[in-house]
């Protein structure tokens, strides 16, 4: 494998809190060398960069992949050329799928996959309970030795508080972070839209955010009985940041991550039935929108994830409320997350910290750096260049964007996985 | 002034005059229909399917009847609630639908959204004859002609919507309008049948029907969807009767010549007692029926009119 020197960039490594003009060096598929005055080693292959940013490849913690199960929405495939064109090269998969991922042998079997991509490193969730079921305690022990990154039973709120309270003793014995997606499930029976004004309007069965306030609450107080760590998934409501904000305050292991769609978009993106801009949990209003992106920027969230759900077009061409939730988030990741740094809310440096090294420490994962020594997963975007979302148009297999026809800044040109150029 | 749409999916977003031309047309369409007279060529050659998902024989007789009316050749379309896949059914119909080149599709179903949805696959123009908990617009339109036939307006009455208003389109559309047109609206029910945020639509909230009734000229009862009751929000019929059903008794803290109103069909001694759905001066009940058949006409004419297979 020859050198690759990639010169003339604006080098971004928040872990390090490096932000300067230089070039970078990959030898090996590692990062050889980075830095301003960089020589150019002699037959290395020279990339100009055009003063584009050059950063770590994202690290997404929390998409669906499709697989296995999912396959006619979603494949391992497809969605590593989608995490590419997105600057994605490590991702972790939720284990909600079609087996559960329950077993050893799957969590195996999904690095496995990723690693035949080339372009892709999987990080499996563990099932926190068997079959997803939140009935009883999957083989937490094991799935952590076979790879598990932490535990979840992904879109699926655990609603018993006592097999929460069991899951987070048991998983705390293996150093094992537990990932909840936040929703009392009475409260969000059959619901499709949060509550409020425009739902009563639309006439549309409703969530009340409280629902997520209410589970946020309750675990908070079953993490102080129980010890352990405890992450929030795509929290979205001002109301449970705010929980989250005071427990972090007095000291406890909790940590959380939003999407782009809670901080770009609010509850009439739903205007008109619209099914694509249906998600789980529902697009809140704007006062909640603006409390998601007052977290971001005051760090109370930890990360920024795509929180991709893969959806075919039979999965949303439904009436509004039978309608699959979710929205296909990986290659929108970067750019709708920049349009915060272009608003002037967060600096680029955060805005990558909250998408590289932020979730990178979460997960327990090498990735997320630019340190010496470490693989080369590297995003290569200009910061400026314009495009257009549309549903259709999108790499990878999942169009269900809810952000079809917003216009954003921030292109990735290339994408590179231990050295080898994936994208671009 | 015309209708703008193509289609009529809801009251929401009408303006005043959009609403006062349908009423206008649906008053002389109930002056020609008590005259005996008939319109049998103004939709002659225009294919009319009343496509329901949900059943229902009184609103599916009166587009019927109205079209007849009219000229049209009418077809009835019951699609099984009951089929697995919902959502399948209705694209595929919608397929179906444009190769038989049909004019105008009267649908009824049970999730808000779905006449919506069609709207965006159909040639024809849809008319929303009922969509889960959204909208019933021609129910508001019959109901705001038979007011304003009996009170020779809408504006400054003060008319109460009672009881399921969380789980009814009838209330949606009748807020919508009535509000429109000038009139004072308030609901009247049980917090756990009340949608979040409504009064945001410009309605006074009441959870005692007594105090909510005074000064009423319009007392407007919904039918309470027996089947949502499994999910616990009330506890009993007869605990709903006692606090919001309406008698005569409750009816007497309305105004002296408040007059009574109910889409139909009634749950007699659920939300309405015999005795006043049935009085003959204070009961609307029949004549709603009646102007239900003029504005689907007046409604079939209008979006016939500007149907692009007219052209």
């Amino acid at each position: 494998m020859i050198d690759v020197i990639i010169e003339n960039v604006r080098l971004i490594d928040p872990a390090a809190g490096l932000d300067q003009h230089g070039a970078l060096l990959v030898r090996d598929g590692r990062i050889a060398d980075l830095g301003g005055g960089l020589g150019r080693p002699e037959g290395a292959q020279v990339i100009d960069g055009d003063g584009a940013i050059l950063c770590p490849g994202l690290v997404d913690m929390r998409a669906e992949v499709g697989e296995p199960g999912g396959e006619y929405r979603e494949t391992i495939a497809s969605a590593a050329v989608a995490a590419a064109a997105g600057g994605i090269t490590t991702l972790a998969a939720l284990p909600d799928t079609k087996p559960a991922i329950d077993d050893p042998a799957l969590v195996r079997h999904l690095r496995a996959r990723g690693e035949e991509t080339g372009s892709l490193t999987i990080l499996p969730y563990g099932a926190a309970t068997k079959g997803c079921r939140g009935e009883e305690l999957a083989e937490l022990g094991l799935l952590r030795e076979a790879g598990a990154v932490a535990f979840t039973d992904g879109a699926r709120a655990i609603g018993s508080a006592r097999m929460m309270r069991l899951i987070l003793a048991y998983a705390k014995g293996f150093g094992a972070r537990v990932v909840q997606h936040p929703e009392d499930p009475s409260l969000a029976e059959g619901g499709a839209a949060t509550s409020g004004e425009l739902a009563t309007r639309l006439g549309l069965p409703a969530i009340h955010p409280a629902a997520e306030a209410l589970m946020v609450a309750r675990d908070l107080r079953l993490l102080r009985m129980t010890g352990g760590s405890l992450h929030f998934a795509h929290v979205s409501t001002g109301e449970a940041i705010d929980l989250i904000r005071m427990a972090k305050a007095q000291g406890l292991d909790v940590t959380c991550d939003t999407a782009p769609p809670y901080f770009d978009l609010n509850e009439t993106a739903i205007g008109n039935f619209r099914t694509y801009a249906k998600l789980s949990p529902p697009l809140r209003c704007e006062a909640d929108r603006l409390a998601v992106l007052a977290a971001v920027v005051d760090g109370t969230i930890d990360a920024i994830a795509s929180d991709h759900q893969p959806r075919d077009a039979d999965d949303k061409r439904l009436p509004f409320a039978q309608a699959a939730p979710g929205g296909a988030g990986l290659a929108t990741l970067l750019a709708v997350t920049l349009a915060q740094v272009h608003g002037g809310a967060l600096d680029v440096s955060r805005a990558l910290g909250l998408l590289t090294c932020g979730p990178a420490g979460l997960l327990g994962a090498k990735g997320g750096t630019l340190a010496r020594g470490s693989s080369a997963d590297l995003c290569l975007f200009d910061l400026d260049a314009a495009w257009q979302i549309q549903s259709g148009a999108l790499p990878g297999r999942a169009q269900n964007t809810p952000f079809d026809g917003r216009a954003v800044e921030g292109q990735v040109i290339g994408t590179w996985k231990a050295g080898r150029r994936v994208f671009g | 002034m015309p209708l703008t749409h193509r289609h009529l999916l809801q009251i929401e977003g009408l303006h005043p005059p959009e609403i006062d031309t349908m009423l206008d047309l649906a008053e002389s369409y109930a002056l020609l229909n008590r005259s005996g007279k008939t319109q049998r060529d103004l939709l002659r050659g225009r294919t009319l399917i009343n496509l329901f998902f949900e059943d229902s024989t009184r609103t599916r007789t009166s587009f019927e009847l109205a079209g007849k009316r009219l000229g049209a050749d009418v077809i009835n379309m019951s699609v099984s609630t009951s089929s697995v896949n919902k959502g399948e059914t209705l694209l595929d119909t919608a397929a179906t639908l444009n190769a038989m080149n049909c004019d105008l599709l009267v649908v009824r179903h049970g999730d808000s959204g779905a006449p919506a949805l069609l709207a965006r696959k159909v040639d024809a123009a849809v008319i929303n004859a009922g969509d889960g908990m959204h909208e019933h617009p021609t129910q508001a339109l019959l109901d705001a002609l038979t007011i304003r036939r009996r009170r020779g307006r809408l504006e400054g009455l003060t008319v109460a919507i009672c009881g399921d208003v969380l789980h009814s389109r009838v209330a949606r559309s009748n807020i919508f309008l009535l509000s429109a047109m000038g009139s004072r609206v308030r609901v009247i029910g049980p917090p756990t049948l009340m949608p979040t945020e409504i009064e945001r639509l410009g309605v006074e909230v009441f959870h005692d029907m007594r105090e909510g009734l005074r000064d009423c000229d319009i007392v407007m009862m919904l039918r309470l969807q027996k089947e949502r009751m499994t999910r616990g929000l009330i506890p009993s019929f007869r605990e709903f009767f006692r606090f919001y059903g309406l008698d005569a008794e409750k009816l007497a803290c309305a105004k002296p010549d408040a007059l009574v109103m109910h889409p139909g069909p009634m749950n007699r001694g659920v939300e309405i007692a015999s005795d006043v759905a049935d009085d003959p001066v204070r009961s609307l009940i029949k004549e709603q029926v009646e102007m239900g058949v003029a504005v689907r006409m007046a409604v079939l004419d209008i979006l016939a009119r500007r149907s692009s297979r007219n052209d």
